[in-house]
């Protein structure tokens, strides 16, 4: 259904979609059409077979006084799919998103939603959709039952509250104060409402940013039940695990460059078939020397930490320790593990996505 | 319309939950019918009217403050983004402020009214529909030009730094704290393009005249009306659902021209209308004040 190919730059992006020949010529016209991040050094052609896409981003560019939030951001999401956004703190997630539900106007870029256009249809479009924001607010004093009730008498299409209440955890929460909830419930509270409409896309804006381990795995169950539904869903998130567990398909951005798209295997698959050996030495070591090592397909220096990425990892340790000794230097700690999606921005950027 | 009425009733519940609301809309309104009757009225029937009409403004005018302050809130802390995302727009978010305010205010003044009548002795209820015009008309007036400064300001201490201004004004200039009659004749002459002038001296009127129609109190009704619709209007125009929000100079010149109504009929009054000559005369309905059968202690 899918394919996903990594293309070294923009030039290369119209060759290598012209080389790809879809089984009919509806899904060759979705392919060339298909939205592909543009100036970037490394991105992924998503190639459907499906029905037009429910969102299209293509070429949004948004700036705020003297900063460029958004350079050029364009993607697809189906009808059906959940799609993550994934980058750090002001990478241009929540500006996108924003753009998406008609808050903000973008300068330039084509955008639509459901068909329609946020900036022109806005009223029409917040019957489609259902979002919680990065930090949803209510009155203090204003109850549960009843902030559900208000907000869904205000769409042609509603959800019976009471449901909501049950499916959120919030039955026992129905008469309280919205200043007496937990921070927990607020965001369960905030997801509820995102679906008092029985949207048909519904936008949640780092629904876990803040909250406990816990809560935040109640608020994955509760995701994973909307993708069993087979609602269209975007999320922007930080986590990697997040991205990992809950989407088809994630778009890494970084300052306001989609840098890389694609399900989180195809995206880890970018790193190809390496183990990440990160480790802290006694005293600074020659990157190239450690390049140089045994299995080593790549080494990068991170907070003071020397990134490995291994094909062939116990050798590669071997081949590490004898090269410490021989110089005099010490191992102070090892981590190993297998790529994750913060390995793939890394490999991207040369930074972690918390920085 | 349907939207406004659920806003509207959802932000009645809100302040009937809120504890300072009640405190401004209902007892401190109350505490100054008293300390207002006790002082200015203690054994004058006559009196009892008149005082009546800048008490009865004053409860009007409290939307001023109450809404703006409450915008400002709502926005600065996010709800009205949350708002946002519903199908509604900025008329009626604006429409349901001002028309929850209107329905808990309305029983204040009746509380007022009823108070004035057995405790000081009111003698004449007036002209109750002009009453009740004046104070739907002033209660909508006031409420709007306080989501007009709303719309300009940006936090909470700037907000409340404008409403002092603009409220010192209107309240020590317009008649409202002091008898129009009894203030310097350069300030009367200025307190013809003040808002709560035509609300303080249209109530008293209403109060005292006897047989006074609402023909009679075309100007007052019509300033306030004019100052209504204006007032929505530029506020409807200026909202702003976010804190980032710039605020244009032209918004601000918008905001500004609210007082244009005021500014015209001010110029009219003072070259042919017969504003401060009405004040003089209910303010001389006093001096034929009798003391009461039954003093209020």
């Amino acid at each position: 259904m899918e394919t996903a190919l990594f293309v070294p730059n923009a030039k290369n992006i119209q060759t290598e979609s012209a080389e790809i020949k879809p089984a009919e010529d509806e899904t060759a016209s979705t392919a060339s059409s298909q939205a592909v991040p543009r100036e970037t050094e490394h991105c992924v052609i998503d190639v459907f077979s499906m029905s037009p896409a429910i969102i299209q981003v293509d070429n949004l560019t948004k700036r705020y006084g003297d900063v460029q939030a958004l350079s050029g951001v364009s993607f697809e999401v189906q009808e059906g799919e959940v799609f993550g956004l994934l980058g750090p703190n002001g990478a241009g997630k929540t500006s996108t998103v924003e753009i998406l539900e008609g808050l903000r106007n973008a300068d330039s870029g084509r955008v639509s939603v459901c068909g329609l256009n946020p900036e022109q249809e806005s009223n029409s479009l917040k019957h489609e959709i259902g979002a919680a924001l990065q930090s949803t607010a209510l009155p203090e004093k204003m109850r549960v039952l009843e902030a559900l009730t208000l907000f869904s008498r205000f769409y042609k299409r509603r959800r019976n509250p009471d449901e909501l209440l049950k499916r959120f955890g919030l039955e026992e929460k129905r008469n309280a104060f919205y200043s007496h909830l937990s921070g927990g419930q607020k965001q369960r509270l905030a997801l509820a409402m995102a679906l008092v409409n029985d949207p048909r896309v519904l936008f949640f804006d780092e629904p876990t940013a803040g909250l406990d381990p816990q809560v935040r795995h109640e608020i994955y169950d509760v995701i994973e039940e909307l993708r069993r539904e087979k609602k269209t869903l975007l999320l922007t998130t930080h986590y990697i695990e997040e991205a990992e567990r809950l989407c088809d398909r994630v778009a890494i951005i970084d300052h306001g460059k989609v840098i890389a798209i694609g399900s989180p295997r195809e995206l880890k698959q970018r790193s190809g078939d390496t183990t990440r050996i990160e480790v802290r030495l006694a005293r600074p070591a020659a990157e190239q020397a450690l390049r140089q090592l045994e299995g080593v397909a790549d080494c990068r220096v991170v907070d003071g930490n020397y990134v490995l990425h291994s094909a062939r990892p116990p050798q590669t340790i071997v081949a590490l320790v004898k090269y410490l000794e021989a110089g005099g230097n010490e191992l102070a700690s090892l981590e190993m593990a297998t790529p994750s999606l913060e390995d793939v921005f890394l490999e991207l950027t040369g930074r972690r996505l918390r920085d | 319309m349907r939207h406004t009425w659920k806003l509207t009733l959802s932000r009645m519940r809100l302040a009937m939950r809120n504890r300072a609301f009640l405190f401004f809309s209902l007892i401190m309104p109350l505490a100054f019918l008293f300390v207002a009757m006790g002082i200015f009225a203690r054994g004058l029937v006559n009196a009892t009217s008149y005082i009546l009409g800048p008490v009865l403004a004053l409860t009007v005018m409290g939307s001023f403050w109450g809404l703006s302050i409450q915008l400002v809130i709502f926005r600065e802390q996010g709800i009205l983004r949350r708002f946002r995302l519903a199908p509604i727009g900025p008329g009626a978010m604006l429409a349901s402020s001002i028309l929850s305010n209107y329905f808990l205010t309305l029983p204040t003044v009746i509380i007022e009214f009823a108070l004035a009548r057995w405790f000081f002795h009111l003698q004449s209820w007036g002209n109750l529909w002009a009453v009740l015009a004046l104070v739907t008309l002033g209660t909508v007036t006031f409420a709007a030009l306080g989501l007009t400064v709303a719309s300009v300001t940006n936090t909470m201490q700037e907000t409340q730094i404008i409403n002092n201004l603009i409220w010192t004004v209107f309240l020590f200039l317009s008649g409202a704290t002091v008898p129009l009659p009894r203030l310097p004749s350069w300030i009367q002459k200025l307190a013809l393009f003040l808002p709560p002038t035509y609300l303080v001296e249209g109530l008293q009127r209403a109060l005292t005249e006897r047989d006074i129609t609402l023909w009679d109190l075309r100007t007052e009704l019509l300033a306030l009306a004019g100052g209504t619709i204006f007032s929505f209007w530029v506020s409807q125009q200026l909202f702003r659902w976010e804190p980032e929000q710039k605020v244009s100079r032209r918004a601000k010149v918008w905001a500004a021209s609210t007082i244009v109504p005021f500014i015209l009929l001010g110029v009219w009054e003072y070259s042919h209308g017969p504003l401060l000559r009405n004040s003089k005369s209910a303010f001389d309905t006093l001096r034929e004040a009798q003391p009461s059968p039954d003093r209020t202690r």
